[in-house]
């Protein structure tokens, strides 16, 4: 089995859905000859050709447009954003219409596409190459959100969005694309190879969106999250020896609610780690969420443990980023009784 | 350093445009360029851009001032097409007129005519292929009415009854038809027009025969959908053809707040290395001949087409507006290009195949077809007088399948409807 990372497996996904749907296209800025600013669609022009993976002007507000146009076609887009922080001008293009085409129509156009764009920070990118606008999209009716945190769950997720016929957001977090991070931004960087996700079968295979991941058991805790900070999370509940039991949601639009109530009510905390800015993050509905259902199973408050409410910060990044020092903070916290 | 002096400068002055006319005022469209039916010249459909922009500045007219077809832009249409064309603008405008009276009595919320712009679409849409996709803003209910689209279809959804195949959920006239080639309607402007760009370009890269038509108005040309699309269009050389229904007003503000008073719409075109060409649009015969060349143009492979057709919103902008409020009453009499409906009408009497009579008789009886459907459409209910769709369609198509969370939204939502309605509602319609 190949030794894949993250770039590699989504390059895989998308290769393999192209190949097995003539109707699979790609585009993007800078994704057709070159395969892209970070190498995910390396070669696909080659391989499939240059109708089927091309470069596009600079336009989020076009790239969707057409891509709702091919949708409406009969074909299954891919377009890429190439950094979550330009998908403001597509915003209406997403909210208005591909969210919204099955349901005005009653089904007689649909939207059967899924948007790539790496998010999150840890990067050194500053403000305008770092956000995390997942709550914004999980917030519009109609719209599905993914987040991968591996190499093997970022091959299975994208092929099954790619197949969902509904439109799907998928956000690669760019500072795992090489290699898992821990929080330790002065540590060398650890390569997926050395992470047992990282082994990806080069064939199709699907993971169904919507189904979270138990990624340690555990009877104390509940940590919830996705993307980059599950990783985080890992090497901090090994740091302080707390049996914390680490979800990755993997899908946050539909989300696991069967998971995450099943775990709180057996833990009696839960804990809820991203990146994005505090106010109306997603944690803010999985906290409502597990309140509602889980109330008085909870032996503390919900905690979550997120960005600060600021444009992300260039220099003061690491300040800003939910690392080992505030998550710990935050474990003592919750286990005080 | 010392501040430069600027003493001898005057200040800046910010320029906010105004229409020529207002509330009051007459209307004197004397100053305005037309040039004569038949005088603009017709180039072949696989001209490059830069040897036809002229046409991006002109006026293609075939009927001239008394009513004859001339100049190399004439479409020479059958006698057959010509009342067939007229039938179907005279059906659209007595549809308007019943659906609009229907909103003040209170039957729907709302609702919008096309008076006066009835050719861009109708003979547009007659030119076009009925596979080719047609992507309309919110004022092109003729290409239904061009493609027989049911009528009854159209009522059901302005009343969001029982009837309506969407199920009430969107605002009337936003009509929905796969099958005869128009796109659903969206309240957003101008986002259609990527949209056909793209229903063009996956023709396209799939070998396809079918092009893609797109319509908005002047004022909605400002919206940067417009401007990614052109330039996606230009880039891919989609086959696609880009209408700019230009009538002069969106809502209260004129064409000036969109560019009109620097340049045309059609000379959009030229800045983006496309075709373009300015068409009078109340001339039905210039619509279908423009519609016809860009449609050749797209099929051969020669690329997209931005038309302007030059016409006047005879009416209201919607039944929320009242144009008293901001223009001049008698912009609409003094129209210089006239009315659609009466031209084409007085060209097939000046050709001998029509006459007042039979064209006052064919309005009587689409008045009386438009009615009696009317009545059947009520039959079916009217908006705000009982909810005609079973409550759970609220919560269905929003996906695939609908997910957990909508599953459980629709049964607290259905569970407390049936708390406050224990013996249900009238038509059954949980």
């Amino acid at each position: 089995m190949p030794k894949m990372n993250m770039i590699q497996a989504i390059n895989s996904a998308l290769d393999c859905a192209m190949a097995a749907d003539p109707d699979v296209v790609i585009m993007g800025e800078d994704v057709g000859f070159f395969g892209g600013v970070f190498r995910a669609t390396a070669g696909l022009q080659e391989r499939h050709g240059k109708t089927r993976c091309f470069d596009t002007p600079i336009s989020e507000c076009g790239i969707i447009g057409v891509a709702v146009g091919m949708a409406a076609y009969g074909m299954r887009p891919v377009p890429e954003i190439q950094f979550a922080d330009y998908i403001y001008p597509g915003l209406d293009q997403i909210i208005s219409e591909a969210a919204r085409m099955r349901y005005r129509s009653a089904g007689e156009f649909t939207s059967s596409m899924t948007i790539r764009s790496p998010f999150g920070g840890g990067i050194f990118g500053g403000q305008t190459h770092s956000q995390s606008p997942e709550a914004i999209f999980a917030h519009v009716s109609g719209l599905k959100t993914v987040i991968p945190s591996t190499p093997y769950d970022a091959k299975g997720l994208l092929i099954s969005a790619i197949e969902d016929n509904d439109p799907v957001m998928f956000f690669e977090p760019k500072r795992i694309y090489n290699g898992p991070f821990d929080g330790y931004y002065d540590r060398p960087v650890k390569p997926w190879a050395k992470h047992p996700a990282s082994d990806v079968p080069e064939e199709m295979y699907r993971i169904p969106l919507g189904k979270a991941n138990i990624v340690r058991e555990g009877g104390d805790l509940t940590i919830l999250a996705y993307g980059t900070m599950v990783h985080v999370a890992l090497s901090v509940v090994e740091a302080h020896g707390i049996d914390a039991e680490v979800i990755d949601l993997r899908s946050i639009v539909p989300v696991d609610i069967e998971t995450i109530e099943a775990s709180v009510k057996k833990t009696g905390r839960c804990m809820i780690i991203h990146e994005a800015t505090r106010t109306s993050g997603f944690g803010a509905e999985l906290s409502a969420l597990v309140q509602e259902r889980c109330f008085y199973h909870l032996e503390a408050p919900i905690e979550r443990v997120t960005g600060f409410d600021t444009p992300y910060p260039h220099s003061l990044e690491w300040g800003y980023f939910p690392g080992p020092v505030r998550i710990g903070n935050a474990l003592d916290k919750i286990m005080k009784d | 350093m010392a501040a430069p002096d600027k003493s001898n400068l005057p200040p800046l002055e910010l320029h906010v445009p105004e229409p020529k006319f207002r509330p009051g005022d007459t209307a004197d469209f004397s100053g305005l360029d037309i040039p004569a039916a038949g005088a603009t010249p017709r180039p072949d459909e696989v001209a490059a851009p830069d040897d036809m922009r002229d046409l991006a500045y002109g006026l293609v007219r075939v009927l001239d001032d008394a009513h004859q077809a001339v100049g190399p832009w004439d479409p020479r249409l059958s006698d057959e097409q010509l009342l067939e064309m007229l039938r179907t603008m005279a059906l659209t405008r007595a549809f308007d007129e019943r659906m609009f009276r229907a909103q003040r009595q209170g039957k729907t919320s709302f609702y919008m005519k096309c008076t006066g712009e009835e050719a861009t679409s109708v003979a547009a849409a007659f030119a076009l292929d009925r596979e080719d996709m047609c992507f309309p803003s919110y004022r092109q209910q003729g290409i239904l009415f061009a493609r027989g689209y049911p009528m009854i279809e159209m009522m059901n959804q302005i009343f969001s009854n029982s009837g309506d195949k969407l199920k009430g959920r969107q605002l009337p006239i936003m009509y929905c038809s796969r099958e005869d080639g128009f796109f659903t309607v969206s309240g957003n402007l101008a986002t259609q027009y990527p949209q056909a760009v793209g229903w063009a370009m996956a023709s396209a890269a799939k070998g396809d025969t079918r092009i893609a038509a797109a319509w908005t108005g002047e004022g909605s040309t400002a919206e940067g959908d417009f401007h990614s699309a052109a330039t996606f269009a230009a880039v891919y050389n989609a086959p696609v053809i880009m209408n700019i229904v230009n009538n002069q007003w969106a809502i209260s503000s004129f064409s000036g707040f969109a560019g009109g008073e620097r340049t045309t719409f059609a000379a959009r075109a030229v800045g983006y290395g496309i075709a373009g060409l300015r068409v009078d649009g109340n001339d039905a015969l210039a619509v279908y001949a423009a519609t016809q060349w860009a449609a050749n143009r797209a099929r051969t492979n020669n690329g997209p087409t931005i038309i302007e057709y030059f016409t006047y919103r005879s009416e209201a902008h919607s039944t929320s507006d009242d144009p008293n409020g901001y223009r001049s009453a008698q912009e609409r009499e003094e129209w210089p290009l006239g009315d659609p409906i009466n031209r084409l009408k007085q060209h097939c009497i000046a050709k001998g195949i029509w006459d007042e009579e039979r064209h006052a008789t064919q309005d009587k009886e689409l008045a009386e077809t438009v009615r009696a459907t009317g009545k059947e459409a009520e039959k079916l209910g009217v908006l705000g007088h009982g909810m005609h769709q079973p409550f759970r369609t609220m919560f269905e198509d929003v996906f695939e399948e609908m997910p957990w969370h909508l599953k459980e939204q629709a049964e607290m939502a259905i569970s407390e409807r049936k708390e406050k309605f224990p013996k249900g509602l009238p038509r059954g319609n949980e």
